[in-house]
Parts: structure tokens; C-alpha cells; sequence
């Protein structure tokens, strides 16, 4: 659990006046926040680990990183359950796959589609 | 698979190797400090790439690994408290402790809750008033940052049913300790790539030049690992002791100071215990004064327990580098991954666990050391 992912920002916004973002890793979508780069723009890369970015990479190194990981099966952290707010009781118990939730992701979820970017 | 069979490219594997005998004319004891690191090496055999007498051992770089059997109990503790909501990451609910796991706990009725990030745990902490969230806040460096923001977030918005039982480690420490013990056989050091991507590796400069030995910073994927040997040995052949980086295009001296900012706002350093080691002076962080109130350790009675390590386990040993899981009379018989005695089988990126995953405590007719398998990729 010592390794960060790398993934790509697809997505960056304000909650709760921090500032996160929505990234792609292969085929799953994930929230991280971006308070530790803070001038990562939508399109980079960025290595995350348990939900944060910790610095930038170039679009080679992920794609190669991310890889490597997948080869290793060190991916899991990944497909840990999704906090859903206005789910008072419950966690979503695994991530959701992009044909169970249509077409847009929902915004505070995995999701898994095809892989690449 | 462009890029991976570029990083994988077993010619290029071959010409490091080649370039590692060339150059090498003694024997030497290398130590990876990554869980990362170590799984790879069992994973594509790497150790079995490399010339006879260039040993590679696996130090105490797993955080799941070296968290304190006291430090377990302790979580279990509070886990069962009926009003508390725990939250782990997910590698820490097998670790067993005096009585069962995480798993558990959860299966008696406990909610315990696998998070993906520390600050899932503000909007489990805002949709559960009634309960107290208690996140275990365990990692090396590389997790500081996101445990520092769940603590900083939860005094900022004043979320007082929000706190953390930390434990956090530190590698300089621990390869300082590992240097002094009069037992030491680890000559180089290949240094945690991600830790480095936070932290940099300006701290690793006075172990290196006190102790007089390479720290060479590193990646995990197949290549780094023999680059990063590559280097070490360059410079235990020349008497360098120095701090490289192999991982240049990931980090830099400095790392990530905005994100060093906030850790050493909220935390602060003090001694840790470390399974397996004991305690290390200056190894690990606590929360500071300020965040008393989200300080789990301060807020739940649960009092010292006592706890017994199994007698046979050696894994303070594997974790010093002293010894190896095939040194281990239990390794793969009394001691498995579901059945783990000690730090090192505890969790996969332990050295015993990579070890048994991969099948080296199958092959008995040629020593529980080899592997089974064919050397990856990167042959």
C-alpha cells in the first residue's frame, strides 16, 4: 500500500472548498484531491495515492506505471467502496460498472468502463 | 503494452545484469525499503537475475507489516465499541490480532468500514452525527499527506465525531537502526520511490554520509530495481556512499513541499514501536497537541494491552535483513498467509507473504528459497 496509481485528470472542481478531482485509472473513475498539486489542469497526469495526488507524471510514465501495477495485481485500493453522503446507512458495496449507471458516471462514484482512455 | 514491454524489455534486463557482473568483484547485501519493491523482486524473480554474490534483502518496507500487534488489539478495542463507525484501508482488516481480525469484529456485528481515501471518513463522520468515526490512520510517508488532511479537515469544519488512531512510520529512522544493530549485514540501500515523491531525499543524505553507505532512491517496476542495484553496487565497488536518484522522472530532493507543509502541521515526530523491530527513536509521527481532540489514542480508554508474538516467527530478522522466510522452520507450513505468526506474512507486500504468493516455499527439492516459476518479463 506504499505505491501511488497513476491516472488522469478528466475531470477538477471545488467540494467543500477543496479542490478535487475526478480521475481515470484504466477502466475505473475515481475522486482524488488535488491540494498537494494544485496547478494540475484537466488532461494531466497525476500519481494518486489513497485519494490524493502526490505530483504529476508524463502520459508515457502513467500508461507504463498503470500497467505494471495492473501486471502486479496492486490495483486493489481501487475497488475499495465508494462514501455516497446522501446514503445515510450504507456504502455502495462494490464498484459500479458504467452500463449499470448509463451513460455519465455518476459524479461521487467508481466506475468501471472499457480500459484506455 | 507498448510502454510495459519497454520497461519489461528483458535485453535491457540482460545489459543491466551483464553491466552489474562487469563490475562487480565482491560480494554484496543490498535492501529494498518498498513493500512495492519487494513484491516485484519475488514477482519477476529479480533476485535470481542478478550475479551470485549480489544479495538482495527485504527490509521493513511494508506499513501493514510493522504496525504493533499492541496497535492492532487497540483498534479491535475500539472497533467493537458499539457507537463507533472504524475505518481502515482494506489491507488492514485481515491483519489478525489477539482475538480475530477487522473481518471479525464486522461479522460479530461492528461496523467497520474499508475506505479508499482517509477523508471519506468526513462524509461518513457528516451522515452519522450520532457516531464516532475512528479512521486508522496507519502508512509510511506516503500516506502522511492524506492522513495530515482528514485530521485538518475535521478541526476545520469542527467535525468533533472524527478522529484517528494513528501510527505512522518513517523510513530514515529505520534504516539508520537497521545500520546500527551489531547484526547489520545490508551494505546499500535501494531508497522507497514514493515515500521520496512526498518527502524527496534530502533526509537520506546525513544516514548516508554518517554511515558511509548508498542510498540508492528507486521505482518498483522491473527495471528500476536492477538500475537502482546497478548503482549501488557502482558505488560500494568505488567506496561511495552516497544518496542517487534512479527515479529522477518521478522525483526530485525537495518532493512535495506543499504537501510536507500540512503533514508537519498536524504531525508531529516521536517514537514507534515497529512490529517485529521494537522501538525506534524518532520513527514515526503523532498528532500534535492541537488535534487532541481528534486523537483517537486520547479519546477511548482502551488501556495497554499486553500481546505475545509467537516465539518461533523470525521476522524481526527478514526486516533487519539477517535473515530470509527460507531461514524460517514454520515458512509455508505453520505459518501462511491465512495463518500469518508474525510482520513479514501479515500482509502481501510483507517479504514472506510475496515469498509464499509466488510459490518459493513449494519447490523443497531444490530449497524453499527458489522459485517455481520463470523469471517474468524481465528475463
Amino acid at each position: 500500500m506504499c505505491l501511488a496509481i497513476p491516472g488522469k485528470v478528466i475531470e477538477a472542481f471545488d467540494q467543500g472548498g477543496m479542490r478535487m478531482a475526478r480521475v481515470q485509472f484504466g477502466g475505473i473513475i475515481r475522486e482524488a484531491c488535488l491540494e498537494y498539486v494544485p496547478d494540475t489542469r484537466v488532461g494531466e497526469y497525476v500519481l494518486v495515492h489513497v485519494g490524493f495526488a502526490i505530483s504529476k507524471v508524463d502520459e508515457e510514465e502513467a500508461h507504463r506505471t498503470y500497467q505494471i501495477l495492473e501486471d502486479m495485481d496492486q490495483l486493489s485500493e481501487l475497488m475499495a467502496p465508494v462514501v455516497d453522503e446522501r446514503d445515510r446507512h450504507s456504502q455502495t458495496p462494490h464498484p459500479t460498472t458504467a452500463a449499470e449507471n448509463g451513460a455519465t458516471p455518476p459524479a461521487n462514484g467508481v466506475t468501471r468502463g472499457k480500459e484506455g482512455d | 503494452m507498448k510502454y510495459l514491454d519497454e520497461y519489461r524489455d528483458g535485453r535491457v534486463a540482460r545489459k543491466i545484469v551483464d553491466e552489474i557482473q562487469r563490475v562487480q568483484t565482491k560480494p554484496w547485501v543490498i535492501m529494498e525499503v518498498c513493500g512495492g519493491q519487494t513484491h516485484s523482486i519475488v514477482k519477476n524473480g529479480i533476485d535470481y537475475l542478478l550475479p551470485e554474490g549480489v544479495e538482495l534483502v527485504h527490509g521493513p518496507g511494508c506499513p501493514v507489516c510493522v504496525t504493533p500487534l499492541e496497535m492492532i488489539d487497540k483498534a479491535h478495542a475500539i472497533a467493537r465499541m458499539p457507537d463507533v463507525i472504524f475505518c481502515s484501508f482494506g489491507d488492514m482488516l485481515r491483519v489478525p490480532g489477539s482475538e480475530g481480525d477487522l473481518f471479525t469484529i464486522k461479522s460479530e456485528g461492528g461496523d467497520v468500514r474499508v475506505v479508499y481515501s482517509p477523508i471519506d471518513c468526513i462524509k461518513i463522520a457528516q451522515a452519522n452525527p450520532d457516531k464516532k468515526v475512528v479512521f486508522f490512520a496507519i502508512g509510511f510517508e506516503t500516506t502522511a499527506p492524506a492522513n495530515a488532511m482528514l485530521a485538518w479537515r475535521a478541526k476545520q469544519e469542527g467535525l468533533k465525531n472524527v478522529s484517528l488512531l494513528v501510527s505512522h512510520v518513517l523510513v530514515p529512522p529505520a534504516l539508520a537502526a537497521i545500520l546500527q544493530s551489531p547484526e547489520n549485514r545490508v551494505q546499500g540501500f535501494l531508497g522507497p520511490g514514493h515515500v521520496c515523491a512526498v518527502m524527496g531525499y534530502e533526509e537520506y543524505e546525513p544516514i548516508s554520509a554518517k554511515y558511509h553507505v548508498p542510498i540508492v532512491v528507486s521505482g518498483f517496476e522491473p527495471l528500476d530495481i536492477l538500475q537502482g542495484t546497478l548503482m549501488t553496487i557502482r558505488q560500494l565497488e568505488t567506496e561511495r556512499g552516497e544518496v542517487e536518484n534512479q527515479y529522477s522522472r518521478i522525483l526530485d530532493r525537495e518532493g512535495n513541499k506543499t504537501a510536507q507543509k500540512l503533514v508537519f502541521q498536524v504531525f508531529q515526530v516521536g517514537d514507534r514501536n515497529w512490529r517485529g523491530i521494537g522501538t525506534i527513536p524518532h520513527s514515526g509521527y503523532h498528532l500534535r497537541s492541537e488535534f487532541a481532540d481528534h486523537d483517537a489514542e486520547k479519546l477511548f480508554d482502551v488501556a495497554q494491552i499486553a500481546t505475545r508474538e509467537s516465539a518461533i516467527c523470525i521476522s524481526g530478522e527478514i526486516l533487519r535483513g539477517i535473515k530470509k522466510p527460507k531461514d524460517c522452520p514454520v515458512f509455508g507450513t505453520l505459518c501462511t498467509p491465512q495463518n500469518p505468526l508474525g510482520a513479514t506474512m501479515v500482509s502481501a507486500e510483507g517479504a514472506c507473504a510475496a515469498y509464499y504468493a509466488y510459490g518459493r516455499h513449494l519447490n523443497q527439492s531444490k530449497g524453499v528459497d527458489v522459485p517455481i516459476h520463470s523469471v517474468g518479463g524481465a528475463a
